[in-house]
């Protein structure tokens, strides 16, 4: 996985609540058998005006000129200013994929759905929740051209470049661990191996048709 | 101390924890399909890692597989990018056998929600778990059952525990009984209505009082199921005499004197009396009419007796524009009359509502009428092969075919779309499924959610009608 540790980067506004992972990448998209190529169709009904098939050259694509992401302006954003339920529906780690191989790193939003949030820590993408009013506060920010932020993980903090605002935000120990060091999960609880065999174990002698 | 049915699933299945809380969780069953597992298995493969317990595994093709055209074979599947998915279980299969693998044509096959419960896959007590977020539905047998994505999907096959942290307790009590035509169905989008499509996150949600004591399996599969599309990753009913019946003689269910000690260990599958709740939500059945959703998130729902709402009446300005949005998608005027909807197309199915119970439900209502002639195509899609052929076996495809509906081969079809079956832009649809997203059923299709009695009401007279007194 790769690393997080500091961003400072352009800030990309999607004012829309309740944002869903069909929306952040359509089910026509899913069908592939690797973890890469969905970039191009992240946001896909938004971002074109006319339909997204599968395997279309990128180039014939018309894009939506109101879309926000299609502005100028927020070309090269690798942060993601969302609204509260960034991510609900659907379990699909295709989104967070999606949104990665755009060029985002980094998703600040007031709440995100449950499984989104965990499916980002797997890939190096940080869900940042800060107060609905702090959020508030950096759309209103985002009004001015280039408007950056610095994420600092191992602070656990969310700055603006002027350093006028602050704001800490949680992680969990031990994903913030991970992802400061684009640690392997699968390596990280194969350590505990013994542990698991033992736990098997036991289960295995007291309920053994749950292991046939 | 009290516990609440979450927390006994929790300890009893708590492998390791860390100081900040971060826990390994064993996983007794998982639920595998050809969309969100092929990236796990090519990620095993890459790191040189083997499966924990394939024997956990009960795997099947639903998401891609198409509802014609069965005798054509593998054929039959026409977009070659959804053949190489479905070819992919199937090879990842061979190489790795599950306890149990249906696959695309097979007698058993079917959505993977709808075949774990039926074939006694998942019982109480379980964690299951599965690359999709309905899996909320096995809760209903007192599981600890939820989505997790691909990553987790490989490191579940990897090391047979899920990395995670413990949910809030939260409860949703429905008291009181039901009307007649009123659903299982009802009362969920009911209490989606309530709490809002965020108003469970972070909690598992104990569904419980008399209206859950009373309902079937089939009825709190349902409930379960939407469990998440109220941001609830977990929900569950706990265990009753109805859950034990329900599972006796099941396939994989244990029996002989195995039963005896299996059902003796599941009784205590109960919230204790004075368990504390972080958060407790209360509806009274008797108030819960027929539901209809009028927007683009489940959580926008009224009854049918009810008018489209106007925004301008919405003091919260992110709430409004959402609103707004919302019914220039669907191409509805505030202050219509949801019985004045009309419908372009019907669905009864997915992994909500495609179960024998509700396609009998559903065949009551239509049986000797005609589907109207606006409706351009009026589907009936059964849950899995099993119950498709138990339906046939009671004659409730003829009274479909009879009415003008098709009946068509099991899968998850155009509850997402990702086979041939789909909404063409613009198209109007009552569908029994759950979710009304935005291109969900079809790029640019308007999606309304409502009951199957409802879906088959909407399909013969064209457009939503109250099913209570509706003949």
């Amino acid at each position: 996985m790769e690393k997080f540790t500091v961003l400072n980067a352009l800030v990309a506004p999607l004012d829309r609540a309740n944002v869903d992972t069909d929306a952040i990448i359509p089910k026509q998209f899913l069908k592939s058998i690797k973890r890469t190529g969905y970039g191009p169709n992240l946001f896909d009904a938004w971002r074109f005006l006319d339909p997204g098939v599968p395997g279309a050259d990128p180039a014939s694509r018309r894009p939506n000129p109101d879309f926000v992401l299609n502005q100028a302006r927020y070309r090269g954003a690798q942060i993601l200013l969302a609204r509260k339920n960034f991510g609900c529906g659907s379990s699909r780690e295709h989104a967070p994929w999606a949104l990665q191989e755009y060029g985002f790193r980094c998703v600040v939003a007031p709440s995100f759905g449950d499984i989104f949030y965990d499916n980002c820590f797997k890939n190096g993408l940080l869900p940042v929740v800060l107060a609905e009013p702090e959020v508030d506060g950096l759309f209103y920010d985002c009004a001015l051209p280039g408007f950056r932020l610095i994420v600092d993980l191992a602070a656990q903090t969310v700055s603006t470049n002027d350093g006028a605002k602050s704001f800490r935000f949680a992680v969990d120990a031990t994903r913030r661990y991970s992802l400061l060091n684009g640690l392997d999960e699968i390596g990280l609880t194969l350590r505990h191996a013994d542990k698991i065999r033992a736990f098997e174990a036991r289960r295995r002698e007291q309920l053994p048709w749950l292991f046939r | 101390m009290a516990r609440t049915l979450y927390d006994k699933l929790w300890d009893s299945h708590l492998v390791h924890v860390e100081a900040d809380g971060t826990a390994l969780l064993y996983i007794d069953r998982h639920l595998v399909h050809e969309v969100t597992s092929p990236q796990a298995f090519e990620g095993l493969k890459r790191a040189g890692r083997k499966p924990w317990r394939m024997s956990s595994v009960v795997a099947t093709a639903d998401h891609n597989t198409p509802t014609t055209g069965w005798e054509r074979g593998i054929e039959g599947i026409e977009d070659p990018t959804s053949r190489i998915q479905v070819e992919t279980l199937d090879a990842n299969m061979r190489e790795h056998p599950a306890k149990a693998y249906f696959p695309f044509l097979d007698a058993r096959q079917g959505i993977v929600h709808v075949i774990g419960p039926e074939n006694g896959a998942t019982l109480p007590g379980m964690t299951v778990v599965c690359g999709d977020s309905h899996t909320s539905t096995h809760g209903a047998f007192a599981c600890l059952a939820h989505g997790i994505g691909t990553s987790e999907v490989e490191h579940v096959l990897a090391t047979q525990c899920l990395v995670t942290r413990k949910m809030k307790n939260m409860r949703v009590r429905v008291d009181g009984e039901l009307g007649r035509g009123v659903t299982a169905k009802d009362v969920v989008l009911a209490i989606i209505g309530r709490i809002g499509t965020a108003g469970g996150s972070g909690h598992a949600v104990e569904f419980a009082g008399s209206v859950l004591r009373s309902l079937s399996m089939e009825g709190r599969m349902t409930i379960c199921n939407m469990a998440i599309e109220a941001g609830a990753r977990a929900g569950m009913v706990a265990v009753d005499e109805t859950t034990i019946q329900y599972l006796k003689g099941r396939a994989f269910a244990p029996s002989g004197p195995e039963w005896d000690r299996a059902v003796a260990g599941w009784k205590v599958l109960v919230s204790d009396a004075d368990a504390e709740f972080d958060r407790e939500v209360k509806l009274d059945g008797r108030s819960i009419a027929p539901q209809v959703t009028w927007g683009t998130s489940p959580e926008m729902v009224v009854t049918v007796e009810e008018s489209v709402p106007d925004p301008d009446r919405e003091k919260d300005p992110i709430k409004r524009e959402g609103m707004e949005r919302a019914l220039a998608y669907m191409g509805l005027k505030p202050r219509t009359p949801i019985e004045e909807i009309k419908l372009d197309k019907v669905f009864i199915g997915s992994c909500t509502n495609s179960r024998i119970e509700d396609l009998r439900l559903a065949a009551s209502v239509v049986r000797g009428k005609k589907v109207a002639p606006g409706v351009r195509l009026a589907l009936v899609v059964p849950g899995s092969g099993l119950v498709k052929a138990q339906a046939e076996k009671e004659g409730l495809d003829r009274v479909f075919r009879d009415s003008g509906f098709e009946w068509r081969e099991p899968g998850c079809s155009m509850c997402l779309a990702m086979n041939a079956d789909r909404l063409e832009p613009g198209e109007r649809c009552a569908a029994t499924s759950n979710r009304n997203f935005e291109g969900r059923q079809g790029a640019g299709g308007r999606t309304h959610l409502v009951s199957p009695a409802m879906a088959a009401a909407a399909a013969i007279a064209g457009h939503f009608v109250d099913v209570r007194g509706w003949r």
